[in-house]
């Protein structure tokens, strides 16, 4: 949406739950979909008289994040009241962080359309209690409020107005996202809203030093419409500035049926939150012990397997990238390398073609495929050893797929062995060219085009069962006479 | 001696010595709340049913040859501490409905040490007050004359034992509240260190200012009223991890070499000249028992009282938050919308002090005002605690007078807030510095009972348990009850 | 003045208060009642037309008082916002004890449906 008058600035602030058995505070469950208020506590109600205390798992996973992102872990991190009224926040105040958030100065590097790297800055990633819901369908005159979310940990993740794009703000999100999944601190869940974004988006003319004043869009809660969203948004605030208007600094919400932003000057007014250090807790510390044992848990980190599968395995970093977009992709196709180490870059091959094919017609991630590390070893070792060609494995590939059979079973079962017999090929041949008489005589007097005819003839004859480079060096011969 | 001027020790022994069972001692209690109590104003509540049964069930124990010295011993508890099944006001409108679904700590460890509520007890609304005149409830008297105050916030409290409807009463102090009420009434008033008592339950009005702690006739009930009360909670995060050592028997070392600091900044211009009188004849007695004096300064306790109110309003601006007529409390009749929901709900739930404050506090943390107030407070904060850490370098305690006056009469100072506020001067460092500091009552100041206040270091309770305790031995001051309720 | 006070580190409570009633006596109602209006907004606080000119005087004494912190020399002081120094957070071990209670919770709710909590619909 940039052009070359105007260039698009964006931050995003991240919202992602993490993975606790319990609330931030208390003891209550986190899990989602329990029936309305079955998993609020006193301390979730915000009861008079109720305290919170820190969930321990909570300061380990936000470390573990700030860890992965190469950040620095705050060592006195302080808890602030963020205070408003809004009926899901029970008490009146939201607990966040807000001057000593307990990650600070970290990156993420994201790779661009052209292949370039590009390093994108994270401001900050602090800890706070999530809201409660509020429903507004189906009871008249009211909303009703479920505060089963309210108090679920959550990290907010704010990164630097580094982002130059809707599919640069894509492909950050889309890395956090497979960054806190690796880390398994978060779900990722979007549709249930485990992983949340707002997007700080502002334009300015090309050259300009200054930020534009810029609009927070709220609820752009899937991939497709962040991107959206943002550039709906850049076009708006385009618009406005060359019609003569001013871009004012506010909440907008996007709507993904009308694909527009609007004013929510309701949340708007009165923005004063009052923030002052939250008396009911104390700094919290993380020692060097504390970050220790968290650093022993890192798994390998996306950006380190992708290298790793690039000198191991000599992947495209393309390819490797692809692989690693899941921590569970990855360790698909590390399985299927280890029983099949004769040539990785086939592996990748069919990891990134066929099997993501599949999964994504029918909409299942990795863990669910159909067809397990072990039975495409079995087929990828058909392939290298001859007995099918590439394009029958495809086939073979799909009867696997839907029958659950071994590569061998349906190999066998539908004949789909190549011939690698010269003598029988040799009669598939000679068959087709005592048919053929006018094509063998036209390719004889220089018209080379026809041996593609000849090709697909005895292919054709054979079932497509032909070894490919086998029949290519006797027809050659036979045709020449 | 009536029953109701017995010591704790003594209401133990008897109970051992089955002189009288821990119902017949519910039942004592209860007719002198039904005697008294209306026309003091003193409880929001009585519990007979549940106190007799609680009595009951604490007869059994001590029949079973169980139960510490505090089995069977009734009390009252102020009505900020959550009760479970029990209606628990806070003293508001705001929350006149409200039964609480749990207990606070505090009152589950009474009620586990055997102890017999028999009520909840009249106090300043959310503990805003020095004067227990901004109760929903109305005001509560003062038992030596009931044209007074009882002092505040735990007026109702202090009102309950003063009269001798129960030994004891659990009270709060996040300014003064116990021990200002606890010198207005002739009592033994103790606020703890803060952390040394847990707050989970304890309705909050400035969190990193509220102690709980209790209010009796003497240091030694204290003692062991607070053996009851302290100790580590794991639901409050600033609750400390801290033995407790045992109160009881600490009483009765000697004080010789026990050197007492003078607060040079509390005998000044603004202290009642008969007050001063009594509190020098209070040290006096110290320097006879071979305790020395000496001056100290703190300078910065001078700005005690604006920096509390900062911090205390502040604070209390968002605890009183969640009072918006949603999942508990007042709400207000046929809201048209959400933000006349809230306003009309807070605004005719809470009264006018409570009002002020919370606007007050509003104020201070606001976009543009939060350097100013709130936080320059914080560092006046601290060079007030730096003050005490000195001078606590010098000295074991620090005396002075808990009160600038003795009680004074119901509506004098509630036409300006400020002049309210100023009753707090002498008691609100040490709720800035979360030291423990208790009232004892001195001779009296124009036949009204005066206090005499001890500060002291951090988790050093048995220390000023010890110094009220020995001073007790030797004088009858706290033995004192008004004679309607003799 | 403030300046000259502030360095004096010994002058007594006995100033403060009697400075504090001698500013009460002359002090400008420094809250106007606009400003009252809109912290009794921000704190969602109903105040009638009539309490307004209250609140603002009031205020303005509690203001004044307060007002002599800016004679505390606080350069390189660290703000205190708990009363006990060198503490730190405890850590909750991440465990589920709480089980569903609604119903006793929302006995004290002032209205509720399909176990939730009602309020006058809200407008997004």
């Amino acid at each position: 949406m940039s052009n070359e008058t105007w260039e698009t600035v964006i931050g995003l602030e991240i919202h992602a739950q993490l993975a606790t058995k319990s609330k931030i505070f208390s003891a209550s469950a986190t899990q989602y979909g329990a029936p309305p208020n079955a998993q609020a506590s006193l301390v979730d109600l915000g009861y008079p008289g109720v305290l919170p205390v820190l969930n321990q798992a909570a300061v380990g996973m936000a470390v573990k994040f700030g860890l992965a992102i190469n950040a620095q872990v705050t060592p006195r991190s302080v808890f602030a009241r963020k205070n408003y009224f809004y009926p899901d926040l029970p008490k009146g105040y939201q607990i966040s962080q807000y001057e000593l958030p307990i990650v600070a100065r970290g990156h993420l590097d994201i790779v661009l359309d052209d292949g370039s790297v590009k390093r994108v800055g994270i401001t900050r990633a602090h800890l706070e209690e999530d809201a409660g819901k509020s429903m507004h369908e189906g009871l008249g005159a009211h909303s009703g409020i479920d505060l089963n979310r309210a108090g679920t940990p959550l990290i907010e993740i704010v990164s630097e107005p580094d982002l130059r794009s809707a599919k640069e703000a894509v492909a950050y999100l889309k890395k956090i996202h497979t960054l806190v999944r690796y880390l398994e601190i978060c779900d990722g869940n979007m549709q249930e809203g485990s992983f949340r974004c707002d997007a700080n988006v502002s334009v300015r003319r090309r050259g300009e030093v200054k930020f534009g004043t810029r609009a927070e869009i709220k609820n752009v809660n899937s991939f497709r419409f962040v991107e959206k969203a943002i550039n709906h948004e850049v076009a708006r605030q385009i618009d406005l500035i060359e019609s003569g208007g001013k871009v004012v600094q506010e909440t907008r919400l996007y709507d993904p049926n009308k694909d527009e932003t609007r004013s929510m000057r309701s949340k708007e007014e009165a923005n004063d939150y009052r923030y002052f250090p939250d008396p009911d807790l104390l700094p919290v510390e993380v020692t060097p012990e504390f970050i220790a044992g968290v650093r022993a848990t890192l798994p390998e980190l996306p950006d380190e397997k992708a290298a790793r599968f690039v000198s191991q395995f000599g992947l495209s970093a393309y390819d490797a990238g692809v692989l690693t977009a899941s921590r569970e992709l990855g360790a698909y196709y590390e399985t299927v390398v280890k029983d099949f180490p004769s040539d990785p870059k086939l592996a990748a091959n069919w990891v990134n073609g066929e099997l993501a094919a599949a999964l994504n017609r029918d909409n299942l991630d990795i863990t669910q495929s159909r067809i397990g590390a072990g039975p495409l070893v079995g087929l990828l070792k058909r392939i290298a050893d001859g007995t099918i060609s590439g394009k029958i494995a495809k086939e073979v590939f799909e009867a696997m797929w839907d029958s659950g059979a071994s590569a061998d079973a349906v190999i066998e079962e539908k004949g789909l062995k190549q011939i690698s017999d010269p003598a029988a090929i040799e009669k598939a041949i000679d068959e087709v060219m005592a048919k053929s008489p006018g094509q063998l005589a036209d390719y004889r007097s220089g018209k080379d085009k026809l041996f593609g005819y000849f090709v697909g003839q005895v292919m054709k004859a054979t079932g497509g069962k032909a070894n490919p480079a086998q029949l290519n060096e006797l027809l050659k011969k036979k045709l020449a006479g | 001696m009536s029953i109701h001027t017995k010591t704790l020790p003594q209401l133990a022994a008897g109970l051992r010595a089955r002189e009288f069972s821990a119902v017949e001692l519910a039942r004592h209690f209860l007719d002198r709340i039904a005697a008294h109590g209306p026309a003091l104003n003193a409880l929001v509540s009585v519990t007979a049913d549940t106190a007799l049964e609680q009595a009951a069930a604490a007869d059994r124990t001590l029949a079973a040859g169980l139960g510490g010295p505090l089995t069977g011993i009734p009390l009252v508890h102020k009505d900020i501490f959550c009760t479970q099944g029990v209606r628990t006001t806070c003293g508001s409108r705001m929350l006149d409905n409200f039964v609480a679904p749990y207990d606070a700590t505090v009152v589950a460890k009474l009620k586990g040490a055997g102890m017999v509520m028999l009520g909840k007890a009249n106090m300043d609304e959310f503990a805003m007050g020095s004067s227990n005149e901004t109760s929903f409830y109305g005001p509560v008297k003062n038992p030596w004359n009931p044209g007074l105050v009882p002092g505040g916030s735990s007026g109702g409290s202090a009102a309950v034992v003063a009269a001798r409807l129960a030994p004891v009463a659990t009270a709060t102090d996040t300014g003064g509240s116990i021990r200002q009420p606890a010198a207005l009434c002739g009592l033994t008033g103790l606020k703890p260190t803060y952390g040394r008592v847990s707050r989970y339950g304890m309705i909050a009005f400035a969190s990193s200012l509220d102690q709980g702690g209790m209010m009796t006739a003497s240091a030694e009930d204290a003692a062991l009223v607070l053996q009851g009360m302290a100790g580590f909670d794991p639901r409050d995060s600033t609750s400390v991890e801290r033995p407790v050592p045992d109160y009881a028997a600490a009483l009765g070392q000697p004080l010789k070499g026990l050197t007492i600091g003078l607060l040079k900044e509390f005998f000044d211009k603004g202290l009642d000249p008969d007050m001063e009188r009594s509190v020098r004849e209070a040290l006096a007695v110290y320097q006879q028992l071979g305790a020395t004096l000496k001056e100290v300064s703190l300078p910065s306790i001078g700005l005690s009282v604006p920096a509390y109110y900062v911090v205390a309003p502040a604070e209390c601006s968002s605890n009183l938050a969640r009072f918006d007529g949603v999942r508990f409390g007042y709400r207000c009749k046929d809201p048209r919308d959400l933000m006349d929901l809230y306003k009309r709900s807070r605004g005719e739930g809470f009264g006018a002090e409570v009002k002020r404050r919370i606007m007050t506090g509003t104020y201070v943390l606001s976009a543009g005002y939060y350097d100013a107030y709130y936080l320059k407070a914080q560092q006046v904060r601290r060079l007030i605690a730096n003050d005490f850490e000195r001078a606590f370098g010098e000295v074991d305690v620090i005396m002075g007078p808990t009160t600038p006056t003795p009680a004074f009469g119901l509506g004098d100072k509630t036409s300006d807030p400020v002049t309210m506020y100023l009753n707090d001067i002498y008691t609100i460092g040490a709720n800035l510095a979360g030291l423990p500091a208790l009232s004892i009552p001195c001779g009296p100041v124009r036949q009204l009972p005066a206090g005499l206040q001890i500060i002291g270091r951090h988790f050093d309770e048995e220390r000023l348990l010890n110094v009220a305790h020995v001073y007790q031995r030797e004088t009858d001051w706290h033995t004192k009850v008004p004679a309607a309720y003799e | 003045m403030a300046r000259t006070l502030a360095t004096d580190a010994t002058y007594s409570k006995a100033t403060v208060y009697h400075l504090t009633l001698f500013f009460l006596q002359f002090a400008e109602c420094v809250m106007k009642p606009e400003q009252i209006a809109s912290i009794a907004h921000l704190a969602r606080l109903s105040i009638s037309e009539t309490e307004v000119p209250v609140y603002a005087e009031s205020l303005s004494s509690i203001l004044s008082m307060v007002g002599d912190l800016e004679r505390a020399q606080t350069q390189d002081v660290a703000p205190m916002a708990h009363p006990l120094p060198g503490l730190t957070q405890r850590l909750r071990a991440d465990e589920v004890t709480e089980t569903d209670q609604h119903e006793r919770y929302q006995a004290n709710a002032p209205e509720t449906a399909a176990s939730l909590y009602l309020v006058p619909k809200v407008i997004e």
